[in-house]
């Protein structure tokens, strides 16, 4: 267990070390500066802002210096929000991210999953049907088409809620919502499809059997098997509502990391868009290593010796 | 089974072809995706207005017989637009997948075949890419590389090959002990050779399949960038652009969003139906 933990944690550096890399190339090599747009300064005031910021050493030392730095866990200085660093930044907008992501997943697994189930043990009746198309319509309609529709009929149309900005409950609903109704449409398809499987297994079959209700042969044994596929897609699952919430931040105003993420990619604040990309980065290796780890508790079968 | 039925020579694509068609669900998808792309094919090019005429009298209007599905906040007949933009979106998909399934064949079927240290490593590299968050790394390529049509499908094609690339090496590792595939190397074969002529044939049925399924994610993470400014820019039009343009004047004109929105979703519908309908028809093990 000790081994595999280390095994996999020495498989993440590489990935990581991957990601810092690519990311930091890409963004210096491209054409344009993060002080383009500030016209008519002086060459001097240019040489100083370049000389403040470390861009006028060579690349590969500012890649050094930059690498060295997140070892610190230090992202440096935002290019854009004068005064602000890129560990204030996040730190600012985690929470408001954390909360949004974690309502949806939180919704999306418990809906996704009893739908799931439920549509699993009356096969092919209407309910199942009917589970199923809407699981279809949530997986190929994407939430920002789902998230300007919902808005449009529950917030302008009906004006039951807020149509954006960040507060109260009711600010939340619309893009928890949103966020979560393509992760509910996967998971209700994968539960469906693990519990039909579960359901012609051999220990389904002696739980009957033996006499176990129906009820009782459901909650005791079939729900748990079928919830180990659902687990283990946890972390593409997490990485997914991560990316979706760029967009719902976005549409709704939300002040979350997703929004400095498509506004520091509009203003090229190198620091800022390299730091959101690593931080999201470790969160979802950190996530699948989690639920790899995690994976044997529920499933003893698994072991990582 | 009957002598009629036993007369009608059935290889595994003429089974496959039966199985699909008798799958109600992809026959309809099949039949809409058609009419969609025969529409973005002819509308744009035979209708009344052309893709940027302004309609000085009617911005911003609801439909009508003169606009069938009513015009934009520049008085652009949205009907023009929307096949228009379809082009661009139908497009862009194939393309990219069409890229993902060169590399990814290409990928997959060497590491699969060559097998050892090489298999390793390439599958290992494909691990660690599989990690990255791409999505973050398509929209900084299109922030800082200019939002370029052609740079963007070549991106999404290559943030698409991994999967692909997953599927063929299995699917290698399966065949290359097949005793056809012996039986070409001990004819003297070259392994390039078997790999083309022998292997990717064989490999076409999840092939298929997984591109089907590959189209409408392109589709959908073109039109997330377009809607996000970061993709299609103007005077060119995609689907998520017109979806943007739209949720911005939902308030006041609704058809703007709910047309281009209704677009989009047939067309993922019709695919991911499409996709598992092949996916059933080539894969029998599930009956």
């Amino acid at each position: 267990m000790l081994s595999y933990t280390l095994r996999r944690l020495a498989g993440a550096v590489p990935t990581v070390f991957v990601i810092v890399t690519i990311a930091f190339f890409m963004i210096r090599l491209a054409p344009g500066g993060p002080f383009d747009q500030e016209r008519s300064v002086p060459p001097e005031i240019q040489a100083n802002l370049a000389r403040a910021y470390h861009l006028d050493e060579p690349l590969g030392q500012q890649y050094l210096r930059y690498l060295g730095d997140i070892l610190q866990g230090d992202f440096g200085p935002s290019f854009r929000y004068k005064d602000f660093t890129v560990n204030e930044l996040l730190a600012d907008g985690f929470p408001v991210s954390l909360q949004l992501g974690l309502a949806a997943m939180t919704i999306a697994v418990i809906v996704g999953f009893a739908a799931g189930a439920y549509a699993a043990l009356r096969r092919n009746s209407a309910i199942d049907i009917a589970t199923m198309s809407l699981a279809m319509t949530g997986i190929a309609v994407p939430n920002f088409v789902v998230a300007p529709l919902l808005t449009l009929i529950l917030g302008v149309w009906l004006a039951l809620l807020p149509v954006g900005g960040w507060g109260g409950l009711s600010h939340a609903v619309l893009p928890v919502v949103a966020l979560a109704l393509p992760e509910i449409a996967f998971v209700a398809r994968l539960t469906r499809g693990s519990m039909l499987e579960v359901l012609r297994a051999d220990f389904v079959r002696t739980a009957r059997a033996k006499g176990l209700s129906e009820r009782a042969m459901v909650v005791r044994h079939a729900l748990q098997a079928a919830a180990l596929p659902v687990l283990s897609f946890l972390g593409p699952t997490t990485a997914a509502v991560i990316t979706g919430s760029i967009v719902i931040e976005q549409i709704f105003g939300i002040p979350g990391i997703g929004r400095y993420f498509v506004q520091g990619a509009l203003n090229r604040d190198y620091t800022l868009v390299m730091g959101v990309v690593i931080f999201y980065a470790v969160i979802i290796i950190a996530l699948n290593l989690l639920v790899d780890l995690l994976y044997p508790l529920f499933d003893p079968r698994v072991r990582h010796d | 089974m009957t002598d009629a039925l036993a007369a009608v020579p059935r290889s595994p694509w003429r089974d496959a072809r039966v199985r699909l068609l008798r799958n109600r669900a992809a026959v309809v998808a099949i039949f809409v995706l058609g009419a969609i792309a025969a529409a973005c094919i002819l509308v744009p090019s035979f209708a009344q207005w052309p893709l940027d005429e302004v309609d000085w009298s009617s911005i911003q209007a609801p439909p009508s017989a003169e606009h069938l599905l009513g015009t934009d906040g520049n008085g652009r007949d949205l009907l023009v637009r929307i096949f228009y933009g379809g082009r661009i979106s139908l497009t862009l998909g194939l393309a990219a997948t069409l890229v993902a399934v060169v590399i990814g064949v290409a990928w997959g079927a060497t590491a699969g075949y060559v097998g050892g240290a090489v298999d390793g490593l390439m599958m290992r590299a494909v691990d660690v890419l599989y990690a990255l968050p791409f999505m973050f790394f398509v929209i900084l390529l299109m922030v800082f590389f200019g939002r370029d049509v052609v740079l963007m499908f070549v991106a999404l094609g290559a943030v698409s090959w991994l999967d692909m690339a997953r599927i063929v090496r299995g699917q290698t590792l399966t065949l290359k002990r097949r005793e056809f595939v012996r039986a070409a190397h001990a004819m003297g074969a070259r392994p390039i050779a078997v790999v083309a002529r022998h292997i990717v044939p064989n490999l076409l049925g999840p092939v298929a399949v997984f591109a089907t399924l590959t189209v409408p994610r392109v589709i959908l993470f073109e039109s997330l960038l377009s809607f996000l400014g970061l993709g299609v820019q103007e005077p060119m039009t995609s689907w998520g652009v017109l979806i943007s343009e739209g949720a911005r004047a939902m308030e006041t004109s609704p058809w703007m969003l709910l047309f281009p929105a209704a677009i989009l979703a047939a067309t993922l519908f019709a695919l991911n139906f499409i996709g598992d309908g092949l996916r059933d028809a080539l894969d029998p093990r599930d009956h």
